[in-house]
């Protein structure tokens, strides 16, 4: 702090109460809507503090299934979000370090036409090819299994850059040096730069793990069989039920269930979640 | 770009990058040139047949008045994201550069929603807006404002736009406040000795050098909001009512899935991929933060 200025202290508290609020107040009011019954959300206004109902609408949720969003269990739909978000996960950070690798360390033709090849799929994201990119899927058989669902998001040009510039840092003498030991390509990866690569995988992990569980077009796309819904995708089946009224304790308590775990993951790894994005950016 | 000492291998590091490049030809490339390809041409409803139309998809794109509405409120909807998640953010980011105790404690308090998904935040809102049972909607009664999304339409945009932002504000206020603590301590301190006051500080010294950082963002939350709050439209308004809330992609999605005209779908695709070419372009020719070349 340069000065003490009192009145500007109190001001700075003051913004940044009232921001935590604004962003904690919608969750805090989907969290009370869900410990209630249909009878208290009938009228309005509905009530600011907790229900008693919470144990019931839960557990209702989690095993016994809406007929709102197919009588899937919400509990089934956050495993397909977890293998998911996993198999993506995984498989970003498996392929991109790979390339990145082969990019860095080897000379040979083509490689600045591979890594162009990896930076334009940066301009086609999903949404502006979802039509030919569905075609492809169904052309393949992949229309409604766990494959479908993953293999098509695994490329990933952030990750590969990520990688790229981190072995850019990495001194020369290392391969040298494993050169000189007489170690394989092979073996320099496995046993020197992977291990050095670990605090950028985990900080890349938690980027990809939110981006991989919060996937909502792809999902809506891919899975017609409501065995495997997704929960962020699923939840929209409730919303807009056709006929029906939306029954409000559920869905809120869907989304609290389905922002768990991304949110769990973002404030545990608070620190190395902010070191990764902020680079992977970069 | 190259390490000067590099591994000598012929086959090894295609066999490496072969993977990503197999992803990336199946499911980038082939299917970006079929958008292309089927632009040209309508196809009739049951896929038998096609006809080579040359522009005519475009043309009569840009002759449909609802397409050019679309155009106008992803544009608003774009800027009004942007600017309010930036201000929001970046008065927070501001605070939170500025106090000493409990500064974690308030920076975790802020950054979770980044994990929120977009439909998510789009469904809550939605809920806490609701006509009949919202708690803001009911708010907003009691000041004299009727609030229905259902019926009318600017509402409805506010309110994919107020969910859309609430959800962007950690994101951009993460950067904002990495920008901030990177500005050297000494030039704030001399210009608080030639008795520059805070306010004056900030706009004539940390402003300016938050510009790269402000820059990045802007682009940053124009993609998010044309692109990504496609679930958070989906789930919520649809749309609706009328079109007030149908947004360029969810468009796309529409005329393909729902109306089923390949053509002009195909179309609207590549319009989009020309708008995310131009908007990396802008970002990795002005701004030059994300690659060394």
């Amino acid at each position: 702090m340069v000065e003490n200025r009192p009145f500007l202290t109190f001001l700075t508290h003051a913004v940044l109460i009232i921001g935590v609020l604004f962003l904690c107040f919608p969750v805090w009011m989907a969290l009370v809507a869900s410990t209630h019954g249909p009878e208290a959300l009938s009228s309005s206004p509905i009530p600011l503090w907790f229900g008693d109902r919470a144990w019931e609408n839960y557990s209702q949720l989690l095993v016994g299934g809406l007929p709102e969003a197919g009588g899937v269990p919400i509990g089934s739909m956050m495993f397909n979000s977890l293998i998911m978000a996993l198999v993506i996960t995984f498989g970003k950070i498996a392929i991109s370090i790979i390339s990145a690798y082969a990019i860095v360390y080897f000379q040979f033709p083509f490689r600045m036409g591979f890594f162009w090849m990896i930076f334009i799929t940066l301009m086609l994201p999903v949404e502006v090819r979802i039509l030919p990119t569905f075609d492809v899927v169904v052309k393949m058989g992949m229309l409604n299994t766990y494959a479908g669902l993953t293999v098509p998001l695994i490329a990933s040009a952030t990750a590969t850059f990520l990688f790229r510039q981190f072995f850019l840092t990495i001194p020369d003498e290392l391969v040298e040096a494993a050169r000189i030991d007489r170690a394989g390509p092979l073996r320099f990866f496995w046993d020197i730069l992977l291990p050095l690569s670990r605090t950028n995988i985990a900080a890349l992990f938690i980027i990809l793990f939110i981006y991989g569980w919060n996937q909502y077009l792809w999902p809506l796309l891919i899975t017609t069989d409501e065995s495997l819904y997704t929960v962020v995708m699923g939840i929209q089946r409730m919303v807009n039920s056709g006929e029906s009224l939306p029954v409000w304790h559920y869905i809120m308590g869907t989304a609290v269930l389905a922002m768990i775990p991304p949110v769990i993951v973002v404030v545990a790894m608070q620190k190395l979640f902010v070191k990764g994005l902020v680079e992977s950016e970069k | 770009m190259q390490k000067r000492v590099v591994f000598r291998s012929r086959l090894l590091p295609y066999l490496l990058v072969l993977p990503q490049i197999a992803i990336t030809l199946i499911f980038f490339f082939w299917p970006a040139y079929q958008a292309l390809e089927s632009s040209f041409f309508i196809e009739d409803a049951f896929g038998f047949s096609r006809q080579w139309v040359a522009m005519q998809n475009y043309v009569e794109l840009f002759q449909d008045p609802s397409y050019l509405r679309s155009f106008k409120t992803t544009l608003i909807f774009g800027v009004s994201v942007a600017v309010m998640a930036m201000s929001i953010s970046l008065g927070l980011a501001v605070a939170a550069n500025r106090v000493v105790k409990a500064a974690t404690g308030y920076r975790t308090m802020l950054i979770w929603p980044y994990a929120v998904a977009p439909a998510l935040a789009g469904v809550i809102w939605y809920f806490l807006m609701n006509p009949s049972l919202g708690i803001v909607a009911y708010w907003l009664k009691n000041v004299g404002v009727d609030w229905n999304h259902y019926l009318n339409g600017d509402q409805a945009l506010l309110l994919v736009i107020v969910a859309a932002a609430w959800k962007q504000v950690s994101y951009n206020f993460l950067f904002f406040l990495a920008g901030l603590q990177s500005i050297p301590k000494s030039l704030i301190e001399a210009a608080a000795i030639d008795r520059a006051g805070p306010v004056r500080r900030f706009w004539t010294i940390v402003f300016p050098l938050l510009t790269p950082t402000t820059f990045f963002l802007l682009v940053v939350n124009l993609v998010y909001a044309f692109f990504d709050t496609f679930a958070l439209v989906h789930a919520t308004t649809e749309g609706g009512p009328v079109d007030a809330t149908s947004i360029l992609v969810f468009r796309v999605y529409n005329t393909g899935f729902i109306g089923q005209d390949y053509g002009s779908s195909a179309a609207q695709s590549v319009i989009l991929m020309g708008l995310v070419i131009m908007m990396t372009f802008v970002q990795f020719r002005f701004v030059e933060r994300k690659v060394q070349y």
